[in-house]
């Protein structure tokens, strides 16, 4: 176990931002927390990354209790804010030799290091420059490249890609990947983007409220729990008898449309449209991990609730 | 070894990046040079003119020590103010969350600040042999020496306010209340030896008075106090500062 949490907590005044929370992440692993905005996310990784205390509940990251131990867990760990914090008014290639002395890693491979990162991030060209003369997509990078430079075991990743436009988003993911891999890394990353979330991890937990919600593979997740999606347009609807069929999962409906979850759609479409009898509409989809979310919190995480947090700061600037 | 070593590249990583930073931010620098410039020449030779020398000294002299005492003191406690923009900016959750103590931290920030008011005193030690004040190479170096323990400090106390407050003008308004006093009932402006009882009581309370005792002795032979007094109350102040600012350090 990497990462291991037993009732881990933190309370603002009222609010609990992370309520009692039990967690085990094991190596080498993507771990995904999904959640909406003000899930707790943040505030979970702050505590296992030792700046936020916890307001009870304990913690341990590759071995070491993050309270009793934290200069140990800073050792074994890298992370990316979800803020931006490389150093305006440093070049690229300055914040990553300050990283390099800060993290202790060894003279003779700092260098080296601060190339490879840079080719990695494709940032050769503008090492050189100051990081107030960068776009938010470039400084997002540069903190990734930061982040791995000293090659932690454990790597945060708090929302890595948010603000960044879809084609640098792959690279980032093909490059998380990668090195989680090579390096056997394990990476921790929050995001609210259900794309991300279906790529990258090897489990995910949505989180909702500082709770989690539900924990499994997002393969698993999406058979299991709603399987394939079929939209249906009817005049008045027999929901009731729609439930009692055995392959139908969920019926849920919403601005007029019945949406059933269905095991096998494929396989049992026929055998429903015989059913319902006349419909005016229908559609049939594979299940996605924001339908398991929607299952679950009987809510949507929409891209339009997404943290402003980054580019607000961004245009402040 | 390692771990000490690892520390000693955490406090040099830390003052790097404030010294980068002072020399590329111009509006530092050009303030540090103007505010002297006016005390000495402006106010210095302006009551100067109306004023009898002082202890066989010009006015303009008299007030020499307690000027340059003056610009380390407001430098060093302004630059708690940058630990406020960096929080705010979220530059500083790189460092806080490295693995390197929150007393390297801070060390390498006092280094930071301390930077920032040398270079304004070597500057002022120019000046200083421009206005007949009698800099001799010895005398120079000793009040070098002075004015570091004075801004390391006062950049202690500058960093200990400045963890403890979330906002630039919180840290503006407070930071007035500790300067102002300081400056003024520390015989910077007047010497210490005939005031009234309550003058005389506040100037012996406050610490900066023995840092402008020591410096004008240092450099013009006027002492009130003995001068190792000054020196060892003043490293006594320097270290409670510093003390402070690590537990401070500590609690971000
Ligand atoms: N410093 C703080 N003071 C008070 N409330 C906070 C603070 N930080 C976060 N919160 C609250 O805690 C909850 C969880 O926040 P956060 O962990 O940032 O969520 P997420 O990262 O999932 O969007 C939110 O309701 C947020 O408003
Ligand atoms: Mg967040």
């Amino acid at each position: 176990m990497v990462i291991k949490t037993e009732g881990l907590t933190k309370k603002y005044g009222k609010l609990t931002a992370v309520d009692g929370l039990n967690l085990e992440v094991n190596e080498g692993e993507i771990f995904g927390l999904l959640g909406p905005n003000g899930a707790g996310k943040t505030t979970l990784i702050s505590m296992l990354c030792t700046i936020l205390k916890p307001t009870s509940g304990r913690a341990w990251v590759n071995g070491f209790d993050v309270l009793k131990e934290p200069g140990m867990v800073r050792k074994s760990i890298g992370i990316v804010f979800q803020q931006p914090s490389v150093d305006d008014l440093l070049t690229g290639r300055e914040n990553l030799a300050m990283h390099n002395l800060l993290f202790g890693v060894p003279r003779e491979l700092r260098k080296q290091r601060i190339d490879e990162v840079l080719s990695i991030v494709n940032l050769e060209k503008r090492a050189d420059d100051l990081v107030n003369t960068y776009s938010g997509g470039m400084r997002r990078r540069l903190e990734l490249a930061r982040g791995i430079m000293h090659h932690p075991k454990i790597l945060f990743l708090d929302e890595p890609t948010l603000g960044l436009d879809p084609q640098t988003r792959e690279h980032i993911w093909e490059y998380i990947q990668e090195l989680a891999e090579k390096e056997c890394m394990t990476v921790m990353l929050t995001t609210h983007y259900m794309e991300e979330a279906e790529q990258l991890c090897d489990r995910v937990a949505i989180i909702d409220y500082g709770k989690i919600v539900i924990l499994d593979s997002p393969q698993t997740l999406k058979n299991n729990i709603v399987g394939d999606v079929v939209k249906l347009k009817q005049q008045s609807p027999d929901i009731d008898s729609l439930r009692k069929l055995d392959y139908v999962k969920n019926v849920q409906e919403k601005d007029g449309l019945l949406y059933l979850s269905i095991k096998d759609a494929s396989k049992h479409l026929q055998d429903l449209l015989a059913h319902t009898g006349t419909i005016d509409f229908v559609e049939v989809r594979s299940g996605t991990l924001n339908d398991v979310f929607i299952h679950y919190t009987g809510r949507e995480i929409r891209e339009a609730e997404a943290e402003g947090g980054f580019w607000e700061r961004m245009m402040k600037r | 070894m390692n771990e000490i070593m690892n520390e000693i590249e955490g406090i040099y990583a830390v003052w790097l990046r404030e010294a980068k930073i002072y020399v590329r931010e111009k509006e530092r620098l050009i303030s540090s040079v103007i505010s002297p410039l006016l005390w000495i020449f402006g106010f210095g030779a302006g009551v100067g003119s109306t004023v009898n020398d002082i202890s066989g000294y010009s006015y303009q002299v008299f007030i020499y020590p307690g000027i340059t005492v003056m610009a380390v003191l407001f430098t060093s406690l302004f630059y708690g103010i940058y630990i406020i923009w960096d929080r705010k900016l979220d530059f500083l959750k790189e460092v806080l969350v490295a693995p390197v103590s929150r007393a390297s931290v801070f060390a390498g920030k006092v280094l930071g600040g301390v930077t920032d008011a040398m270079m304004q005193v070597i500057f002022l030690l120019i000046i200083g042999l421009f206005i007949n004040v009698p800099l001799t190479l010895p005398v120079a170096v000793a009040a070098f020496l002075m004015l570091l323990l004075i801004s390391i400090a006062m950049v202690s106390i500058g960093l200990v306010i400045g963890a403890n407050l979330q906002s630039p003008e919180g840290f503006s308004l407070v930071i007035n209340f500790v300067m102002w006093p300081m400056f003024f009932f520390s015989g910077a402006l007047f010497p210490v030896s005939n005031l009234p009882a309550w003058l005389a009581g506040i100037t012996a309370l406050n610490p900066l008075t023995y840092g402008v005792d020591a410096l004008r002795g240092i450099i013009l032979g006027i002492n009130h106090f003995p001068i190792y007094l000054d020196a060892a109350l003043m490293l006594l102040f320097a270290l409670v500062a510093m003390g402070a600012g690590i537990l401070s350090f500590r609690r971000m």
